[in-house]
């Protein structure tokens, strides 16, 4: 298939993965995965479709450029997986499938187990009895040393550091059990708990991998929806040839030429161009500023019309973005410090669980039993009091109800970002893409005729101007349809001119440079007809913010933009707004809110948002947030409404109150079973009962929240 | 009791024989793609089956 096979066997080929966002049918898979086979060098290529990627199996010889150009070729937009992130992936995915590994040996031995067990509860004995319990425990020995792995290991953690958490009595309970079984069944005793032990290590271990493939599920979603971009920059050598350098390697003193429509990766000053500048995801600044030569750039920011020249004068580490992905990182270490509602319950739960297995035991050898029944009754304690339900109890609940926001689009990482969500009592919202969408919209199209449009539309198709985009997705909603035209030319910086039978039109910088944005369509000697664009607010903002209020969270607006801009919004919307924030005073600004017992739900989308975002009690980011502020957020909703933000607080809501009942549930169940336990009436047959009713009433229980969105 | 003497075997053979499996569609990656697998089974194939690999 490639002249390089033969040279490369023996040693593994380059892997290349790919998010491929674009993918939507099986269609899709055929065309990629055999169009890609067909290009020369590549070797081979398959398409995972859930989680929207491609792994290409390549030659050496071609680099990440040459597949994405592939990939462009048969009309798919893809990004690079590759570095840390790409390893970080894998690995949480391994640990999921050890989880799944552990549970399936679980699950296996306890169906085996009670199958024996179920015919000495039938009233086998004698031989029959013993072989039966030695049978169960070859079965369930292995299973708990390698099923019970990711318990031990935990508790043995929090033990040497000298805490506590909820694996400590599981770890113990199944290990005391699954020893004096084996001492029951060496004396050929009647009661033998492998059963118990290796049920109630399932049902724990369905609980883990549940809250795992959660993450899992929510880590991919959100991967495909960055962008990856790999910053870097053009640089001019001294000799006057350029050569792409990574963002790391560029250094202050060289000259960067950054082309319409890139993003700068270091900050300097602008030597040569003119070119309006996109601040809104640094500052949240909504109109682009026009920088001409002397001005100074910002990394992190987009050049949108012309090509420039920039001398860098800080890169890496010393730019103005990595001064917030610093601020980013020490925000969040308080959200690190959040103790989730599972682990609360079993600090107390824990110490609660021991001293009752110890009092048992004591009260046992006191009353004169022996040290046998003594400890076989502590032992049916610590198994009755295990939290079975409690294991499954808290990640049943909150995967069913990140299914459901999923389907309904919203991305929640994982169940922590759930609880907290649920806790939310203010909102903070960022203007400039969060509440509003981030893309300028012609205010209207009311002013130009059925000619005009068609025009303006074979004009606006030719160009990536954020304008023109806006201008052709609107006349295209209107049914407009491209004249043809012919000998067009991108001026940058001006605009674009053609010719349409014979006459000169174009469509390019309105004379009157005020404030708005606005372009204007000039036909022959005609006036020029001006239209004015606004970046409108998200739909049903109103709406949602005042859902908001209802469910408890007043809103208020922390923007970076100036006042003048985000006075209109706060006045249609009726919030409390601040304005001209840095990154640090929407920090400071959050802190202000915690420090008076607020927990604040922050929504932001830009690099400016970041810091707030870290320091929310509670983040959540738009898909078109930059990737940092999605990385930091606790959930990422999909699509341009804003409707997803007041559905998830209700929907973590409503998971919060099944959790409860859960616990509820737990806790009555405990006040039933513990006497009986104490009073050394559990045998192996009522602890199978309870654990799996228990179980099942938790699992049906979560099962409610299916339909929470709706 | 004769009886046991092969029915359990057989029973944990069973069992065990099903954790196999399982174990070996986990390694080969028979869960890794959910959505994709329901759709390939519409994709249209004009030339002559490939030979099916894990890669």
């Amino acid at each position: 298939m490639n002249a390089h096979a033969p040279a490369l066997a023996g040693t593994p080929l380059p892997e290349t993965r790919f998010s491929v966002p674009g993918m939507r049918c099986a269609g899709c898979i055929a065309k990629l995965e055999t169009g890609l086979a067909a290009v020369p060098g590549i070797m081979s290529a398959r398409v995972n479709f859930t989680a929207k990627r491609v792994t290409i199996t390549h030659a050496a010889t071609l680099a990440v450029p040459d597949l994405a150009a592939a990939l462009a070729g048969l009309g798919f937009e893809a990004q690079a997986l590759g570095g840390g992130l790409g390893d970080g992936l894998v690995a949480a995915n391994d640990d999921s499938k050890y989880l799944l590994r552990c549970m399936a040996v679980a699950g296996f031995a306890a169906m085996n187990v009670m199958l024996l067990s179920v015919s000495v509860w039938s009233g086998a004995d004698g031989p029959t009895r013993d072989l039966f319990h030695w049978l169960s425990a070859m079965i369930a020995l292995p299973a708990v040393a390698y099923a019970g792995r990711p318990f031990f290991t935990s508790a043995w953690t929090a033990l040497r550091h000298r805490r506590t958490n909820m694996d400590v009595p599981i770890s113990i309970g199944v290990s005391l059990a699954a020893g004096l079984s084996l001492y029951e069944t060496i004396i050929g005793g009647a009661h033998a708990y492998f059963d118990s032990a290796v049920m109630l290590l399932f049902f724990l271990l369905a609980g883990r991998w549940l809250d795992a493939v959660m993450r899992d599920r929510a880590r991919d979603g959100v991967t495909a929806l960055l962008r990856h971009t790999a910053p870097g920059a053009l640089v001019q050598q001294p000799d006057g040839a350029t050569a792409w350098m990574v963002a790391a390697d560029l250094r202050p003193g060289m000259t960067m030429l950054v082309a319409a429509g890139e993003r700068l990766a270091a900050d300097g000053d602008i030597i040569a161009g003119r070119s309006h500048i996109d601040l809104s995801l640094l500052t949240g600044e909504s109109v682009p500023v026009l920088a001409v030569a002397g001005d100074t750039a910002l990394a992190g920011t987009i050049n949108i019309d012309g090509p420039i020249s920039v001398a860098i004068t800080a890169a890496g580490a010393d730019t103005g973005i990595a001064d917030i992905a610093r601020l980013m990182e020490s925000a969040g270490q308080s959200r690190s410090r959040y103790v989730r509602i599972a682990d609360r319950a079993a600090r107390i739960y824990a110490p609660a669980v021991h001293t009752l297995a110890l009092l048992s035991l004591a009260g046992w050898l006191i009353a004169g039993a022996g040290w046998h029944q003594s400890l076989l009754i502590a032992a049916a304690v610590l198994i009755i009091t295990c939290p079975c339900a409690l294991g499954p109890a808290v990640p049943a609940a909150q995967i069913v109800a990140a299914g459901t926001l999923m389907r309904a689009g919203v991305l929640v990482k994982d169940g922590s970002a759930l609880e907290r969500l649920a806790e939310a009592d203010q909102v903070a919202f960022d203007k400039t893409g969060t509440l509003t969408l981030g893309r300028p919209q012609p205010l209207t199209l009311d002013g130009l005729s059925p000619a005009h449009k068609s025009l303006a539309l074979a004009l606006a198709q030719t160009s990536r101007h954020p304008l023109s985009a806006a201008l052709r997705r609107a006349l295209v909603a209107q049914g407009a349809v491209p004249a043809a035209i012919g000998d067009v030319t991108d001026v940058p910086g001006e605009g674009l001119s053609a010719q349409w039978q014979g006459v000169p039109i174009s469509l390019g910088r309105s004379d009157d440079d005020g404030a708005a944005l606005a372009c204007a369509l000039r036909v022959g000697d005609a006036p020029a007809i001006v239209i004015r664009f606004a970046d409108p607010l998200r739909p049903d903002c109103a709406a949602s913010i005042a859902e908001l209020a209802r469910l408890g969270l007043p809103a208020s607006i922390l923007s970076g933009d100036r006042a003048g801009a985000v006075a209109p919004v706060a006045h249609e919307l009726g919030l409390a707004a601040r304005a001209d924030l840095s990154p640090q005073d929407k920090l400071a600004a959050i802190a202000a809110m915690k420090a008076g017992g607020a927990r604040v739900l922050m929504v932001g989308d830009g690099l400016n948002d970041g810091p707030a975002l870290a320091a929310g009690h509670v983040a959540m980011a738009p898909a078109s947030a930059s990737d940092a502020s999605q990385n930091t957020a606790d959930a990422v909703f999909l699509g341009d409404s804003l409707a997803p933000v007041a559905m998830a607080v209700r929907v973590a809501r409503a998971t919060a109150a099944i959790v409860r009942q859960n616990f509820v549930a737990a806790v009555a169940y405990n006040a039933i079973a513990v006497p009986l336990a104490i009073a050394g009436q559990v045998t192996p047959l009522v602890a199978a009962l309870a654990m799996s009713g228990s179980s099942i009433i938790v699992v049906a229980n979560a099962l409610r929240l299916r339909g929470a969105a709706s | 009791m004769n009886g046991l003497v092969i029915l359990i075997p057989v029973a944990l053979g069973l069992g065990l024989a099903g954790l196999a499996v399982f174990f070996w569609s986990l390694r080969h990656g028979q869960y890794d793609d959910m959505d994709g697998a329901a759709l390939r089974i519409l994709i249209d194939e004009d030339k002559p089956a490939e030979p099916d690999d894990d890669a």
